[in-house]
């Protein structure tokens, strides 16, 4: 199909050279005209201009509003406590934000109307005038110690503690996709290292399920199995939260940096190997309620990576399922424990190559 | 230094300078120069070539985001492996954005804007025969030159260029097994880089230097144009930030080929089913060398288009540029600040956050300086004579964008907001706004106004207007609606958003986009066109102070040759801003003070 793109060549050729002419006459006729007269003419074309701009531009702001808000998060409720407050302190910012911008495009683009050049006036020789600068540095900085104040406000409680009863997740990123760990029964995670990671063997986070020794270039380490992550639940398909209860992910990567990145939640935390990361928030509303709420029957929870991962990056989607606690008991009381007694692991199939190449990385 | 000394030995050498620059070949004048005004045309030429071809590749990847389900069987004809059976793959999509990023923020609008507008004007401003070393000034371009070329090598090499974000964040920028740019692409990248910050300092110091040691008689540091303070504060944010970035690459050199573990630490590769040895190491320090730079990165690209309006803004409006004092006073602000914000780049990597709060207080705080100059400039064009030379028109559209585009940084700057807001469309369409577009427009309005000094000639007036118009319009049309993707929480660097549910309701809107670059990025051909052509078929410049601005550089001859002014270097007795006072129109800088005014 070269033909297209040589067609189009030939338009952007042909468009080039038509304004190209226009642009050569232009400056021939205002030879003829005399140079003043066609200044003058230019400059009250482009005064005019700057006023249609400011009109079109802010009813452009409008009907865009009008056509993109509704796509955006903000007509629904926020799914956590968090969200509510961050969009709170959105509508606050936007309420101060928005009043500056409007008065400031609409003095900047009147003013250039209003005094385009003429012959009649002269400028006026302002140098500076102190009381004004004064007024345009302090009431900035007022407004923005408000805004400073009610952010961090609500910074703090997101940050903060997560509360006690909390349940705790296990979020792990990995090129290209999530994995999730439950603490079991006994609501402690085991230990693991990296250097335990085998995927043959189905254990994706390195759990120490058995005794082992192993040489890495900080010598011999001996590691000793962890009991307590024998009944540790994981899982790769999706997390389920409970509403109403707080819950703490505590954040991993296996290779590269990723982001946990929660849109309904209004929540986001790098995943960043060797250093793990937490953050809290309480779900509000089931996957079935937003469902409603949305008036969107396949409404999900998306966990979008946030942080450049590769080239799978775009496709890093995990899930998350947000039920009621007696449909939570009943999802737990299924999931198998990925824990196999040292007796009964096989040995590593032959055949492992064709998994991890499609696993990416 | 007392200024009399200064002054004395700068005479000195430039009597002896009047002796040898006579006798030039064609490469010691044109290629090999040291004359500061072709080593700016040089930049400037380069930057524009990186310009094309790092716009032409938004092109390409707009392409992919407008219309991810089709595939266009030409592009593979023009651009071959790099779209197989006309599709953009995710490994040319994420090289494509990498160095969409790599080139416009480092190549074009810092070596192309600052290394362009410090070398040209910083001389015929402050009144010097040229930089203080002409020999290290030629150097600065060389080393640009040589990280173009290693640059420009690294999209022909098997493996692709460099694809993991302009950032380079380890470990995906250090792991050669996590993606193929990281491979040979990378160290071609940091080599190139390495190259670009050599030419950066060896830049700035020449700028500083010449800024305080080659002032012409009576330029106090007060009565320079806004342009000098300007490129004087970017220089110096240059040169004491971007060793910290090379230290930054140095150590990812180390962890690359060196088996250290400065960023590395508990990573396992899946596709060789091996724990790498690693332990240790810190991700996220090499976020805090990257943004030690990349913060101030911003001010080095925003601040030069800032002075240039200024100056243009002040020109032709016919009034003195409102506040001085306060614009140098907010100029000195940012600078310092700049330093100290770094980490709101990082508000969601894990950081304390009580580090983080005192990082929203320093940021928020450049919106104070940031809003003093808005309105400074709003002054300036009050009760004005305004004529819409192309360079006005520029100026008031920068203004127009960093208003818009600064506004938005007070939500990101926010650290409850860029929770939410933090990696998604909004930031995009933030810091195209401020320190894309308006550092565009910027350096635009400067080449519109300074092309007669540079070249002899004027631009063509009409095919400038309707570069402006359709930029400006165009502009806003691409990067306003990105806002709202980005409050749908639509994330960046996705080649394709149809499978998700919680993103796929743009796809009209990314058609839309898509389309209004490709028609903004025409009209940038036909500027280039402009310029090109005026260079030799323009107008010709028939007076030598065809704007009537007050500043130093309209007293050389029309064609000013090497050492710039033919007998003395003229003597300063004011402030640069004297327009409509007293009844004239306006009193170059080297007219003595009248015996009724006061002194400036």
């Amino acid at each position: 199909m070269t033909t297209t793109g040589l067609f189009l060549l030939a338009i952007l050729a042909l468009g080039f050279l038509i304004t190209f002419q226009i642009a050569k006459a232009s400056e021939y006729v205002s030879v003829l005209k005399g140079e003043k007269k066609s200044f003058e003419q230019n400059n009250r074309i482009n005064g005019f201009l700057m006023v249609v701009f400011l009109v079109l531009g802010l009813i452009g702001v409008w009907w865009c509003n009008s056509a993109l808000y509704p796509k955006t998060l903000m007509v629904h409720p926020s799914a956590s406590e968090h969200g509510e407050n961050i969009d709170t302190m959105l509508r606050i910012t936007l309420l101060i934000t928005g009043v500056v911008f409007l008065i400031t495009q609409i003095l900047l683009f009147w003013f250039a109307y209003k005094y385009q050049h003429s012959e009649k006036r002269t400028a006026y020789y302002l140098p500076h005038n102190n009381q004004l600068e004064v007024l345009w540095t302090t009431v900035p900085a007022i407004a923005l110690c408000t805004l400073v104040g009610f952010g961090l406000y609500y910074w703090f409680k997101i940050t903060g503690e997560a509360p006690r009863d909390a349940m705790q997740v296990e979020i792990t990123g990995r090129q290209f996709g999530w994995i999730y760990r439950y603490p079991g029964k006994d609501n402690t995670f085991g230990k693991k290292y990296f250097r335990m990671i085998d995927e043959a063997d189905g254990n994706l986070l390195g759990m120490l399920w058995k005794d082992s020794t192993m040489k890495t270039p900080n010598g011999e380490q001996h590691l000793k199995a962890d009991p307590s992550g024998f009944d540790d639940i994981v899982e790769t398909s999706e997390m389920v939260l409970i509403k109403d209860v707080p819950v703490k992910l505590i954040i991993n990567s296996r290779d590269v940096i990723h982001d946990v990145g929660l849109p309904h939640f209004r929540m986001k935390m790098d995943a960043v190997p060797g250093t793990p990361t937490t953050m809290w928030f309480t779900p509000k509303y089931t996957t079935e309620e937003m469902k409603k709420i949305t008036n969107n029957p396949n409404f999900e929870y998306e966990i979008a990576c946030d942080q450049m991962c590769g080239n799978g990056h775009y496709s890093m989607k995990g899930r998350i399922v947000v039920v009621k606690k007696d449909e939570f008991i009943l999802w737990r009381a299924k999931q198998q424990p990925g824990y196999k007694p040292a007796e009964a692991v096989a040995p590593a199939p032959a055949v492992a190559d064709t998994t991890k190449a499609t696993a990416g990385l | 230094m007392s200024h009399a000394e200064v002054i004395t030995t700068h005479e000195v050498h430039h009597d002896e300078h009047g002796v040898h620059h006579h006798k030039q070949s064609f490469i010691t004048k044109y290629i090999f120069s040291q004359d500061h005004k072709t080593i700016a045309k040089q930049f400037l030429i380069t930057g524009m070539i990186w310009a094309i071809i790092g716009g032409l590749m938004s092109v390409l990847f707009r392409l992919q985001l407008g219309y991810p389900d089709q595939t266009f069987p030409w592009l593979e004809d023009i651009l071959g492996n790099w779209a197989k059976g006309g599709k953009i793959t995710p490994e040319n999509y994420y090289a494509l954005v990498t160095m969409h990023g790599t080139i416009l923020v480092f190549f074009v609008l810092t070596g192309g804007l600052s290394g362009t507008f410090a070398n040209f004007l910083i001389p015929l401003q402050c009144g010097a025969r040229d930089m203080a070393s002409p020999m290290l000034n030629m150097l600065s371009y060389w080393f640009f030159f040589g990280g173009s070329i290693v640059m420009l090598s690294s999209l022909f090499i098997q493996t692709g260029p460099f694809s993991g974000g302009w950032t380079a964040y380890p470990p995906l920028s250090a792991l050669g097994d996590a993606s193929p740019g990281s491979k040979t692409g990378m160290d071609l990248w940091i080599t190139a880089m390495a190259l670009f910050v050599v030419s950066s300092l060896l830049g700035g110091l020449n700028y500083i230097s010449t800024v305080l040691n080659l002032r012409t008689k009576g330029m106090s540091m007060t009565r320079f144009p806004l342009t000098i303070w300007v490129l004087f504060f970017t220089a110096v944010l240059g040169v004491l930030s971007f060793p910290v970035l090379l230290s930054g690459f140095i150590l990812l050199l180390f962890d690359r080929h060196a088996g250290t573990s400065f960023y590395l630490s508990d990573i396992y590769v899946a596709s060789t089913s091996q724990a790498l040895p690693n332990e240790g190491g810190s991700a996220i320090l090499f976020q805090h060398l990257f943004w030690f730079l990349g913060h101030p990165e911003v001010y080095i690209i925003l601040l030069p288009a800032m002075g240039m309006a200024s100056e243009i803004l002040s020109v032709n409006a016919r009034k003195p540029i409102f506040g001085y004092m306060a614009m140098v006073g907010s100029l000195f602000a940012i600078t310092i600040l700049a330093f100290l914000v770094w980490a709101h780049h990082m508000f969601v990597t894990g950081l304390n956050p009580f580090l983080g709060s005192v990082f929203v207080l320093l940021t928020l705080l450049i919106a104070v300086p940031s809003a003093i100059k808005v309105f400074n400039w709003l002054t300036t064009i009050w009760k004005a004579n305004i004529r819409f030379t192309p360079g006005m028109l520029f100026a008031l559209g920068f203004v127009s964008l960093f208003i818009s585009g600064g506004l938005t940084g007070i939500f990101l700057g926010n650290s409850t907001l860029d929770i939410h807001l933090h990696d998604t469309y909004f930031v995009i369409a933030h810091f195209h706004i401020v320190m894309g577009v308006s550092a565009f427009f910027g350096m635009f309005a400067g080449i519109y106004h300074w092309f007669p000094k540079m070249f002899g000639r004027f631009m063509n007036n009409t095919l400038a207007y309707i570069h402006f118009w359709v930029t400006l319009v165009g502009a806003y049309l691409i990067f306003w609606p990105m806002h709202y993707e980005g409050l749908a929480g639509m994330p960046r660097r996705y080649l394709d958003y149809s499978n998700w549910s919680s993103f796929n309701q743009f796809g009209d809107l990314n058609k839309f986009i898509s389309t209004v670059a490709m028609i903004v990025f025409a009209m940038q051909l036909l500027f280039v066109f402009n310029f090109f052509y005026s260079i030799w078929k323009g107008r010709k410049v028939t007076t030598k102070n065809p704007w009537g601005a007050a500043t130093l550089e309209w007293t050389t001859p029309i064609r000013p040759g090497h050492g710039n002014w033919d007998g003395e270097i003229p003597e300063v007795h004011r402030w640069a801003y004297d327009y409509s006072k007293d009844g004239r129109d306006y009193i170059p800088q080297t007219e003595p003070i009248g015996p009724n005014e006061t002194k400036h």
